[in-house]
């Protein structure tokens, strides 16, 4: 059984289409990545998958249950963009209640901050925090009981690069113990490495649904190669290759991903002219810009 | 731990760090002191015993001073948390809106409950000081104070009701100033001109005791007052406590925070996060 199954998801806002046939499905253990602009219907899908709003049209179904209903929101964590607290509450206060929403026991609470990184805090009231240290009690939140479905809103915003490995490295752990993750992000690079499919949102309109190095094959982009030329052969290089001279030594190609073995086989015959080669596939934020722009249609 | 207590304690804490706890204690204390020292002269003429006496002018005091603090507590519950952008959250965890308004009203009344017992219990300390015979005034207190909760529960389900409306703190906090100028001081001398210019009507006869009754306030200074003996220190619509059994008033007492409640409620679950 799926964790998340959304078919034909259709939301509107006074006219707007915010959602248009939206569909695809989480399984447990896998960690899907929702991308699109700002408006592109992200939190807007997160929050009709909570039950928070109530689509328009089409069919969710929450770990076998209806969206919002109690069953689904006692499997379900969420953590929304922004994430805000009472700020006269402290951290170990505010996870203490949670914990009581979710019929848990209140004493794990400090285990729940440490395993967050903010032991040392959780006496300190909320309002003190830094937007870091907010969205690690949020996380925290997120880690009550055993959650079957994650739905993580930008969960790593706010975050310094250490703090979001520790955070994806928690992701893991929680995927290899079944649970569904289904996260936003705008910082591409590391949902590239972090996840096991992409869902990309344009303008309300699923555009693609696949794992990246699928998506990569389809877009079809173009490979950088970078040559670096002996010192002073940078122009007999750029003529071989019949390449774009950039500076000195260094020779710019762009070839066909079918194109690639040809392309280095060329600059492996320039011999010592060549001191290195630098290949760059496309990019995530290259495959995303393609599919965003209705590249897959 | 029950959602709902769990939540209740949270609201408390809440109060309690935003120094609503003290406002509302010393508010209740501060004007029960003044009363008591103010009142303490009469006594003798009338030749009821003290407590009567103070229970009368608490009475006066209850009508304004209650449905304000309750006001001020509540307005703030919902729109708050809207504004805060907390409501999303608590919405994805396991328990109802039902739930979680009870949760509050449960610390707000406690809140209240706490203020009124410390006002009315310097009040009626300082009246046994002085008069032997004030506990003869006891009983006229205790059911001072639970009809006291009752208006203050009918005026938090109010405020919850507006904060859930209104959706902004500040559109919440002129809303509910506004309905309690209307309900509490404005209702009551519009009858009364009403009443003047009716000279003798049947407004005065007919309408103006229902008039009385539905205003929540009212109710509570009309049972207070009819079943009290001190009517004769009573001011104001102590007259028309006369015309009204005692019973109806309780009764409607006793709905209004029922009403006021299911009336947040519905309000509540309008609310999209």
């Amino acid at each position: 059984m799926q964790s998340l199954t959304l078919s034909a998801v259709t939301k509107t806002y006074d006219g707007v289409a915010a959602l248009s046939g939206v569909g695809f499905t989480v399984a447990p253990g896998e960690r899907v990545a929702l991308l699109g602009h700002n408006g592109a219907g992200k939190s807007t899908l997160m929050k009709i998958i909570l039950g928070l709003i109530a689509a328009d049209s089409g069919q969710i179904e929450v770990l076998g249950a209806a969206p919002g209903s109690h069953a689904a929101r006692a499997a379900c964590a969420y953590l929304p963009e922004n994430v805000a607290f009472h700020p006269s509450l402290t951290g170990l206060e505010m996870i203490r209640y949670y914990l009581s929403l979710r019929g848990e026991a209140p004493a794990q609470a400090l285990a729940l901050l440490e395993r967050v990184g903010l032991a040392d805090a959780a006496r300190r009231r909320i309002g003190t925090y830094s937007k870091g240290m907010r969205q690690r009690v949020g996380l925290a939140q997120a880690l009550i009981g055993t959650p079957q479905l994650l739905v993580l809103d930008e969960p790593t915003s706010g975050l310094d690069p250490v703090s979001r490995r520790e955070f994806y490295a928690i992701l893991d752990d929680l995927a290899k113990a079944g649970a569904a993750i289904l996260l936003s992000s705008h910082a591409l690079t590391e949902v590239e490495a972090r996840t096991d499919r992409i869902v990309i949102l344009s303008k309300g309109v699923m555009v693609a649904n696949d794992t990246l190095a699928s998506l990569r094959r389809r877009a079809g982009l173009p490979i950088h190669l970078q040559v670096t030329a002996r010192a002073g052969a940078a122009d007999q290089v750029a003529d071989h290759l019949a390449g774009q001279r950039r500076n000195g030594v260094m020779v710019d190609l762009v070839c066909a991903a079918g194109d690639k073995r040809a392309r280095l086989d060329q600059i492996v015959g320039l011999g010592a002219l060549v001191e290195d080669i630098e290949i760059t596939p496309p990019s995530l934020e290259d495959i995303y810009s393609h599919f965003s722009k209705g590249g897959a249609a | 731990m029950n959602p709902i207590l769990a939540t209740a304690g949270a609201e408390f804490r809440i109060a309690l760090r935003n120094r609503w706890v003290t406002i509302a204690v010393v508010m209740m204390a501060l004007f029960a002191l003044v009363l008591s020292a103010a009142g303490s002269a009469p006594t003798g003429v009338l030749g009821a015993d003290k407590l009567s006496v103070t229970v009368a002018s608490l009475t006066s005091l209850a009508v304004y001073l209650v449905p304000l603090v309750a006001l001020l507590m509540s307005f703030d519950a919902i729109a708050g948390e809207v504004e805060r952008g907390t409501l999303p959250l608590v919405l994805t965890y396991p328990v109802s809106r039902g739930q979680l308004l009870a949760g509050k009203f449960i610390a707000h009344l406690g809140i209240l409950a706490l203020a009124v017992a410390v006002g009315y219990g310097i009040a009626a300390g300082a009246a046994m000081a002085f008069d032997a015979r004030a506990v003869a005034g006891l009983p006229a207190l205790l059911r001072l104070y639970w009809t006291s909760l009752l208006l203050g529960a009918t005026f938090l389900g109010i405020g919850y009701a507006i904060s859930a409306f209104a959706r902004h703190p500040g559109a919440a906090a002129g809303l509910v100033i506004g309905l309690w100028l209307v309900l509490i001081v404005l209702y009551d001398l519009g009858l009364l001109a009403a009443v003047v210019a009716d000279d003798g009507g049947s407004f005065s006869t007919v309408v103006f005791p229902w008039l009385l009754l539905a205003n929540p306030a009212d109710a509570f200074r009309l049972y207070n007052l009819a079943a009290s003996q001190a009517t004769a220190a009573a001011s104001g619509v102590g007259g028309a406590a006369a015309t009204i059994p005692p019973m109806q008033a309780l009764v409607v007492s006793l709905l209004w925070p029922v009403v006021t409640f299911s009336l947040a409620l519905f309000a509540f679950r309008k609310v999209t996060p």
